[in-house]
């Protein structure tokens, strides 16, 4: 029954930017306690054996302490410790900084499965489609408990929340398929939350991008803007009840309170689900809540439609044949 | 072990044979008793139970994790067995232990006290866990819960259909057990050293005790509200977590782990206690920098509170705020290194014996410092962000719970093990119980590391082939864990009646625990016990003893 594999990975594949540079801090790390490590085990079997106990009456040989053994080692493991503070916070900021003009791609997590949306408009189950060497923007949020999107070959993982967008990135540098897991405990078939990732050369993606679209995530999510009603206040001139969303995203937005706030991906989420929070000053509290009434999978459309309003209309509509940029609204927001 | 030695001449054994076991045989005498040594042997057979039953889970989720299918268990199942685990590993079995069991047994006796403050909370906190721990089999038998000991929102308050509120309650009452045992420790560390004990002579093990009971006294009433705050909106639907309410999940998490970081504390604390005092009494010798190690225990308490968020750097927290408690958790690997560096010297030109008590301690400052360094890498941001939540984590936090707590639990038994019951344990099994305990942790938990940096995430019910053989190896080492944790519970069950006697003092050992009979008589000395020396300085002590000796 137990039938042994081999072989088995002691480290894993490095597919990623990232992945080299974790390792490298892995390894430093690994050298340096081990060493550490082995020289404590060794000295405490050294002592324990020169020192051993002969005749059972044995007493101690009396030793007084010289306080600048103390002092050593106080400061020489709180230098290592700092080194590794300093070094682990700047791979961290490499982590957290998502690196300009990256594809965006839009995840959903809920039990017990990955939904992935492409700008393109294609989805995806479990399965995610993305280029090698092409830094790829994740903008997700959960429908239901915590989970946490994990890329073990990529060395990234964010925990996915049901009430806000959270984003992370990577770029793949190698080709071919590897592990996406669900890491944060979300009840019965937390281990079957997993999948594959599969990096391609540009022009195969660009081939898989042909396939099977209903039109692009911003075009769906204009249907739906129009379904909802919503652009009977959200007009494109002043004349509607609601403020105009043409430009709005990543721009500074004036509230009632007349505090400042930037129109990011979860302040335009908080204004569809819970319009009253953050009022835009001049508009009155009119808006009804659509908590509930839009799926996680249906307000990424909403978002990525209010996003496209930052650039030509056109755009957003044209099928990425051999342009290598399909998607440009987030280029927009790093200004 | 028959050559007669310094200590059996110099303390001879009292004539009367009265202890505080033969004092009284009935029911009641027991199950009412105020003295703390009873109480103790309570905790002692209620915690053990408790060891059992979240060592059977553990048992369980090995054998599942033999195959990467999971076959043996059903996912539910399994969820809710690693989630049992963590409940009755952490809540009913690694706080209370130490501090509850030889914390309530030996603290008075090492201060020359009779009893602790309060006698009659005492047991009330025995009652109060019983209670929680019925709480818990009761929620055991009639289905379990399935959230993981952590409890998240919002899928503890709304979309486990297990018996959360059962669980939680079952925490909350225990909790006060722990508030309870952690304020009579500190008021009778305050209040009742005897004569001549001044607060720098006082053993280690007070001291890491008595940081202990302040991490329990002030920590403990955070996890209370929480999972008051959790259990109302359970079942009353007060929007406070969830975010279907207008709550937020991550306030929970900041609220749990201000509470279960520190809780961490509890359980290391006192093994550390343990650990001095067993270094000191196995090498005859002063523990070197003892100042520094006590003062360490304090500077961990306080460190302890500071550093919660570390377990969320990837939930969902500032990259600022990340780095502050990356920073402050450097911080507290600190003095944890001092004591790591100050036991191995304490070794140096010391008498060292190689009896179980001082294997199971060397094996701990061993594992103790793996779990360390490992934290290091934890505390790393850019390593956490691929470690967490994997089997990274897991094996990191069981070199500290089970290869730092556990280990220094089985050594503190066995060195107390002669004053509690007056009997010494086959000393041939108890060595070989204590290297199967550390070879089989090894084998069960290092594996982990390499599972996890290789990316398998914890609580997975079922995993990836490439995982298998990591996994058989870790299965592999929990059987042999498993019988090294076995051999203990039999001899020394058989000891009680068939061990020799062991006299006062069979370590040879200083501290007021080995002046008195072993057991203690009820009022613990024959007479109030009066120091005049620093805490294991053995010429100062033994001159003392062979004086009173001698009267």
């Amino acid at each position: 029954m137990i039938a042994l594999v081999a072989p088995f990975p002691l480290f894993p594949e490095q597919a990623s930017t990232i992945a080299p540079q974790t390792d490298a801090l892995f390894i430093f790390l690994s050298v340096v306690t081990g060493g550490m490590s082995l020289l404590i085990f060794l000295t405490i079997f050294y002592l324990a054996v020169v020192y051993r106990r002969r005749p059972d009456n044995e007493l101690a040989q009396e030793e007084e302490a010289p306080h600048s053994l103390e002092i050593a080692w106080i400061i020489v493991p709180f230098i290592f410790f700092m080194s590794c503070f300093v070094w682990g916070s700047w791979l961290y900021f490499k982590i957290s900084r998502i690196p300009d003009n990256p594809l965006e791609v839009y995840a959903t997590g809920k039990q017990w499965m990955w939904k992935f949306q492409h700008p393109t408009g294609q989805r995806e189950i479990n399965t995610l489609h993305v280029p090698v060497n092409r830094p790829i923007k994740i903008t997700m949020a959960s429908e239901d408990v915590i989970h946490s999107l994990f890329f073990p070959y990529f060395r990234v993982k964010a925990d996915v929340l049901p009430n806000r967008y959270r984003t992370m990135w990577f770029q793949a540098t190698k080709t071919g398929r590897f592990h996406i897991f669900c890491a944060e405990y979300c009840g019965t078939s937390h281990s079957g939350m997993v999948g594959w990732v599969d990096v391609m050369e540009p022009t195969d993606y660009q081939k898989w991008l042909a396939g099977g679209s209903e039109g692009s995530l911003a075009s769906q999510g204009e249907k739906l803007f129009q379904k909802l009603a919503c652009n009977t206040c959200h007009t494109e001139d002043t004349t509607g009840r609601g403020p105009i969303l043409k430009g709005l995203y990543g721009s500074r937005v004036t509230l009632s309170d007349n505090s400042e706030v930037t129109a990011d991906e979860n302040y335009i989420r908080e204004s569809i689900l819970n319009p009253q929070a953050k009022l835009v000053r001049g508009f009155g509290p009119i808006m009804p809540t659509f908590q509930g009434q839009v799926s996680e999978d249906e307000l990424l459309k909403l978002l990525a439609y209010v996003k496209s309003l930052n650039v030509a209309p056109a755009l957003s509509r044209r099928e990425p044949a051999g342009e290598p940029v399909p998607h440009t609204p987030a280029k927009e927001t790093k200004r | 072990m028959t050559s007669v030695t310094y200590h059996d001449v110099r303390l001879m054994e009292p004539a009367q044979t009265r202890n505080y076991l033969n004092v009284d045989y009935g029911f009641f005498s027991w199950l009412l008793t105020r003295d703390h040594k009873r109480i103790a042997i309570l905790y002692m057979i209620s915690v053990s139970i408790m060891f059992i039953l979240g060592g059977f889970f553990a048992m369980m989720m090995r054998l599942e994790l033999l195959t990467p299918e999971g076959d043996l268990l059903t996912s539910d199942t399994y969820n809710k067995f690693f989630t049992l685990h963590g409940i009755v590993m952490i809540f009913f079995f690694l706080i209370p232990s130490i501090p509850a069991i030889l914390g309530n047994f030996i603290l008075p006796i090492q201060l020359g006290a009779k009893d602790l403050a309060f006698p009659r909370i005492n047991l009330l906190s025995w009652y109060l866990y019983i209670i929680g721990a019925v709480i818990g089999l009761y929620v055991i038998i009639v289905g379990g819960v399935d959230t993981g000991w952590t409890f998240y929102t919002p899928f503890s308050t709304q979309y486990s259909n297990t018996h959360v509120f059962g669980t939680t309650f079952g925490a909350f009452i225990v909790g006060f057990s722990s508030i309870l045992t952690g304020l009579n420790f500190i008021v009778t560390v305050h209040r009742m050293r005897a004569p001549g004990l001044t607060w720098f002579r006082l053993p280690l093990f007070v001291w890491a005790i008595y940081a202990t009971s302040l991490v329990q006294l002030l920590a403990t009433p955070v996890l209370a509200i929480t999972l008051v705050m959790l259990m109302v909106e359970r079942i009353a639907g007060v929007g406070i977590f969830d975010p279907a309410l207008g709550g937020d999940p991550l306030l929970y998490q900041h609220m749990f782990w201000f509470y279960s970081h520190p809780a961490v504390y509890i359980m290391i604390l006192p093994a550390m206690g343990v650990a001095s005092e067993v270094v000191a009494a196995f090498t005859r010798k002063k523990i070197f920098g003892y100042k520094f190690v006590a003062f360490s225990s304090l500077a961990i308490a306080f460190l302890g509170f500071l550093v919660w968020a570390h377990h969320m750097f990837v939930a969902g927290i500032s990259v600022y705020s990340a780095m502050i408690f990356s920073f402050l958790s450097m911080f507290v690997a600190v003095p944890s290194a001092i004591k790591v560096f100050n036991w191995t010297a304490t070794l140096y030109k010391g008498s060292v014996s190689w009896q179980t008590p001082m294997l199971y301690i060397l094996g701990f400052i061993g594992l103790f410092t793996i779990g360390g360094v490992t934290g290091i890498f934890l505390a790393s941001l850019g390593i956490d962000v691929h470690v967490t939540d994997t089997y990274f984590v897991v094996a990191h936090f069981h070199y500290i719970m089970v290869g730092g707590a556990v280990m220094a639990y089985f050594a503190g038994l066995h060195y107390w093990w002669p004053k509690i019951s007056g009997r010494m344990y086959p000393e041939w099994w108890a060595r070989l119980g204590a290297l199967l305990v550390f070879v089989g942790f090894n084998l069960t938990f290092f594996p982990q590391f390499i599972l996890g940096y290789v990316g398998m995430p914890r609580r997975y019910h079922a995993y990836a082939p490439e995982f298998q053989v990591l996994n058989v190896m870790s299965t592999a080492g929990a059987s042999v864990l498993a019988v090294g944790y076995f051999l203990p519970l039999v001899y020394l069950l058989w000891s009680l009646r068939f061990g020799r006697k062991a006299g006062p003092n069979p370590w040879g050992a200083v501290g007021l625990e080995w002046t008195t009979s072993s057991p203690p008589p009820k009022e613990n000395f024959h007479e109030t016990p009066v120091v005049t020396w620093d805490a294991y300085d053995y010429p100062a002590m033994l001159k003392a003893m062979g004086e009173t000796q001698n009267v």
